[in-house]
C-alpha cells in the first residue's frame, strides 16, 4: 500500500482549482498502487485550514497544514523546504504539484532539494504495476513524449486542466505542521500581489477562450472580443503576440509558443492569421472557430468551423446569437 | 555586475518534426538549430543590465555537443564576454542531470546574477533554473517579466494566472527570464560577429550523472481533422451556433 502527496495551492487565502486537480491525481495514483492515503500540504495564513474539508471531498485523507501570519503570500523557500521535508520522511510513491505559476516555481526547488528528478508540465500521469509514466508535450506541443520516472517518490507537476477534479470522500483530517524554514529566514519575499479584475476567468481555467489578433485593428476594438466572451459567460480573453507587443493587451494574455498554452473546450480566433507560433499555444483546443476575412489564412487549416468575413460584422452577430442561445431562444 | 547566462541550442520550432526510427526521439537529420527564445532574451537582459549599471562581465554557458559552440558564438556576437561549453554528446531530458552539471560549473564563478530562460522550447520543462538555484543555495525568482537591480538587491515581477506578483530578493541570485522582460533580442552586428571570434570559449567535460527520467516513446500528436469553412459573413452565424450546440456541444 502506497501513500501519495499533493501540494494544495492557495492564493490570497483562496484554494485554487489546480489544488483539487493535484489531489485528484494523487488519489488516482494512490488507488492504482494499492489504495493508500493521500496527504495534501496546505500552506497559508491562519484560516487556511478551512480548506481541508474541500480537499477531503476530493480524496485527501490527511491535510498537513502550515499556518503562519507571515505566509499569507506564497513564500517559495518556506513552501519548498516544508514540502521537501514532508516528502523526504513520508515514504510516498508519488508527489503531485501543479504546473501553474506557483507550482512551476515550487516543484523544481523541491525536486532539487530531494535530489529527485521532476516530470514537469505533464498532461497525464499513470501508475501501472511498478512503473509510473507521464505524458508531456515537447517541441511546443508538436511532439508528445512518454516518460518513465524510475525514482520514488515520482515527482510530477500537472498542467492545469489536465485532470478533472473528482469527488473522493475522504476524511481530510487536519494535521498541523511546523514550517521547515522559519518565515523570517526567507530571502525571497513576495511583497505585493496585484490581482486582475475580479470575476474574470483565467485563461488556464476557462472552458472557452476568445482571442483577438491584429485583424481587430486597434486596442479599443477588443471590446468586440470581450463582449463575445461575456456572452458565453464562461470565457477568458486571449491575444496574439502581434497584439501584446503593440501593447493592446497585456503579455499575460498572449497565447502561443512564447506565451500561454491553453486547451479549452472551445477556442474562437478573431482576426488571427494562425502563425505556427500562435498555433503552438492553442492547437490542442477541442473545438476551434476562426473568423478571418482572408479565406487563405492558415488558421482555417486547423479550424473546425471557419467563417470567412469581416470581424466587425461577424463578431457582433455571433455575440447576439450566443446571447439568444443562452437565453434559450 | 558579473553575470552568467545559461543558453540552450534547440531546433527551430517552425520546422516539421519527424520521429526517429528508435521511436524515442525526434529525427535530427536536416533540422536547423537556434538559441532557445527565452535564452536569447536572457542574454539581452544581461547586456541591458550591464549597460545600465556601467559594465561588468557576462559569461554564457551551454551544455551539449560541439555544435553548441555556434550558439555560444552568437551570444558572444551579441556582446557577451566569454563562453563555456560543457561538453557531452547527448543532452539528457532530465532537467536535474543538466542542473547538476551547470551548478558544478557555476558554483565558484562569483556571479552576482545567474540568468536562465523560463523554459527551453524543446523539452518545455521549465525546471533547470530553479534546480540550479537550490543546488547552489541561492535565492531564486522564476518567470520574471520585469527586473530592477540596485545596491545588491533585486525587485522582480512575475505573471500569475490573472495577476502579477512583486518579489524582492538579495543578490547573488538566480533569475529565470519570461517573455516581456526585454522587448526583443538584438541582432549581432558584423563588428560583434568579428569580435566574437576572438573571445575566449572554454571547453570542459559535462559532469552528468545518471538520468532519472527516460523517454519511452515520442509521437506526433493526432492530426486535427482538416479545417472546414462553413460560410461567409454574418449570414453564416446561425449555422455556426447550430454546430456549436449540436455537434461540438459547447453552447
Ligand atoms: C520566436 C517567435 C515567437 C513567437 N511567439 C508567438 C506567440 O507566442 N504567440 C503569437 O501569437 N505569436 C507569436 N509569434 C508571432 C507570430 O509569428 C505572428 O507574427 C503573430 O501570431 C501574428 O499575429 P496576428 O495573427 O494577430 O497578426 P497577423 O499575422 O497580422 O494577422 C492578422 C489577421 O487578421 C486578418 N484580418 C484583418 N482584418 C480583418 C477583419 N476586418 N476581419 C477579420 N479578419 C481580419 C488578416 O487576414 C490576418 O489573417 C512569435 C514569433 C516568433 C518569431
Ligand atoms: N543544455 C543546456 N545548456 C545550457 N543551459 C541549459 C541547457 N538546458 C537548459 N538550460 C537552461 O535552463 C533553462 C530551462 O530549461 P528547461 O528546464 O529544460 O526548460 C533554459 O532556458 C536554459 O537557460
Amino acid at each position: 500500500m502506497a501513500n501519495t502527496f499533493a501540494y494544495a495551492e492557495t492564493r490570497g487565502g483562496e484554494l485554487r482549482k489546480v489544488a483539487l486537480e493535484a489531489v485528484t491525481a494523487a488519489r488516482q495514483l494512490a488507488d492504482a498502487t494499492g489504495g493508500g492515503e493521500v496527504h495534501a500540504l496546505l500552506v497559508g495564513a491562519p484560516g487556511v485550514e478551512a480548506h481541508a474539508a474541500t480537499l477531503g471531498q476530493h480524496g485527501a485523507d490527511v491535510v498537513l497544514v502550515v499556518s503562519d501570519p507571515a505566509l499569507a503570500n506564497y513564500t517559495p523557500e518556506v513552501a519548498a523546504a516544508t514540502a521537501a521535508e514532508r516528502i523526504r520522511g513520508g515514504g510516498y510513491v508519488a508527489a503531485v504539484f501543479s504546473a501553474s505559476a506557483q507550482g512551476s516555481d515550487l516543484a523544481p526547488r523541491v525536486a532539487a532539494k530531494l535530489g529527485l528528478p521532476l516530470a514537469s508540465d505533464v498532461v497525464a500521469v499513470q501508475a501501472a504495476g511498478d512503473a509510473i509514466t507521464v505524458r508531456h508535450p515537447v517541441y511546443t506541443g508538436k511532439v508528445f513524449a512518454t516518460l518513465t520516472v524510475a525514482a520514488r517518490p515520482a515527482l510530477v507537476s500537472l498542467r492545469p486542466g489536465a485532470v478533472l477534479p473528482t469527488a473522493g470522500a475522504r476524511a481530510g483530517r487536519v494535521e498541523p505542521v511546523a514550517p521547515a524554514l522559519a518565515p523570517a529566514q526567507a530571502r525571497v519575499i513576495v511583497t505585493e500581489v496585484r490581482e486582475g479584475a475580479k470575476g474574470k476567468l483565467d485563461l488556464a481555467e476557462a472552458p472557452i477562450v476568445v482571442s483577438g489578433g491584429r485583424g481587430l485593428k486597434a486596442a479599443e476594438n477588443f471590446r468586440l472580443v470581450e463582449e463575445l466572451a461575456d456572452a458565453f459567460g464562461n470565457a477568458a480573453v486571449g491575444a496574439t503576440r502581434a497584439v501584446t507587443d503593440d501593447g493592446w493587451r497585456p503579455h499575460s494574455e498572449q497565447i502561443g509558443q512564447t506565451g500561454r498554452t491553453v486547451s479549452p473546450e472551445l477556442y474562437v480566433a478573431v482576426g488571427i492569421s494562425g502563425a505556427i507560433q500562435h498555433l503552438a499555444g492553442m492547437r490542442t483546443a477541442k473545438t476551434i472557430v476562426a473568423i478571418n476575412k482572408d479565406k487563405d489564412a492558415p488558421i482555417f487549416k486547423v479550424a473546425d468551423y471557419g467563417i470567412v468575413g469581416d470581424a466587425f460584422e461577424v463578431v457582433p452577430a455571433l455575440t447576439e446569437a450566443v446571447r439568444a442561445a443562452k437565453r434559450g431562444g | 555586475m558579473k553575470i552568467a547566462v545559461c543558453i540552450k541550442r534547440v531546433p527551430d520550432m517552425e520546422q516539421r518534426f519527424r520521429i526517429a526510427g528508435s521511436g524515442t526521439s525526434v529525427d535530427e537529420t536536416g533540422l536547423k538549430y537556434t538559441m532557445s527564445d527565452f535564452d536569447e532574451w536572457a542574454v539581452e537582459a544581461a547586456l541591458q543590465l550591464n549597460e545600465k549599471h556601467g559594465g561588468g562581465e557576462i559569461t554564457v554557458v551551454s551544455l551539449g555537443p560541439d555544435a553548441v559552440q555556434e550558439t555560444i558564438r552568437k551570444a558572444l556576437a551579441m556582446g557577451a564576454d566569454r563562453g563555456v561549453q560543457l561538453k557531452t554528446e547527448a543532452v539528457p531530458v532530465d532537467g536535474l542531470a543538466i542542473a547538476r552539471a551547470l551548478a558544478a560549473e557555476l558554483r565558484d564563478g562569483g556571479y552576482d546574477l545567474i540568468l536562465f530562460g523560463k523554459l527551453a522550447v524543446d523539452t518545455s520543462s521549465g525546471v533547470t533554473g530553479a534546480m540550479v538555484a537550490e543546488l547552489l543555495d541561492l535565492p531564486c525568482v522564476t518567470a520574471v517579466a520585469k527586473l530592477d537591480v540596485e545596491n545588491g538587491r533585486g525587485r522582480a515581477e512575475r505573471a500569475l494566472e490573472g495577476g502579477v506578483e512583486v518579489v524582492e530578493f538579495p543578490l547573488p541570485a538566480v533569475v529565470t527570464v519570461d517573455q516581456g522582460l526585454v522587448a526583443q533580442a538584438r541582432y549581432p552586428a558584423l563588428k560583434g560577429i568579428m569580435a566574437a571570434k576572438k573571445k575566449p570559449l572554454e571547453v570542459k567535460p559535462a559532469q552528468l550523472g545518471q538520468p532519472g527520467v527516460t523517454v519511452t516513446k515520442m509521437e506526433l500528436p493526432p492530426e486535427r481533422a482538416p479545417g472546414r469553412i462553413i460560410g461567409e459573413g454574418a449570414a453564416a452565424v446561425p449555422e455556426l451556433v447550430r454546430l456549436l450546440q449540436e455537434e461540438a456541444k459547447v453552447l
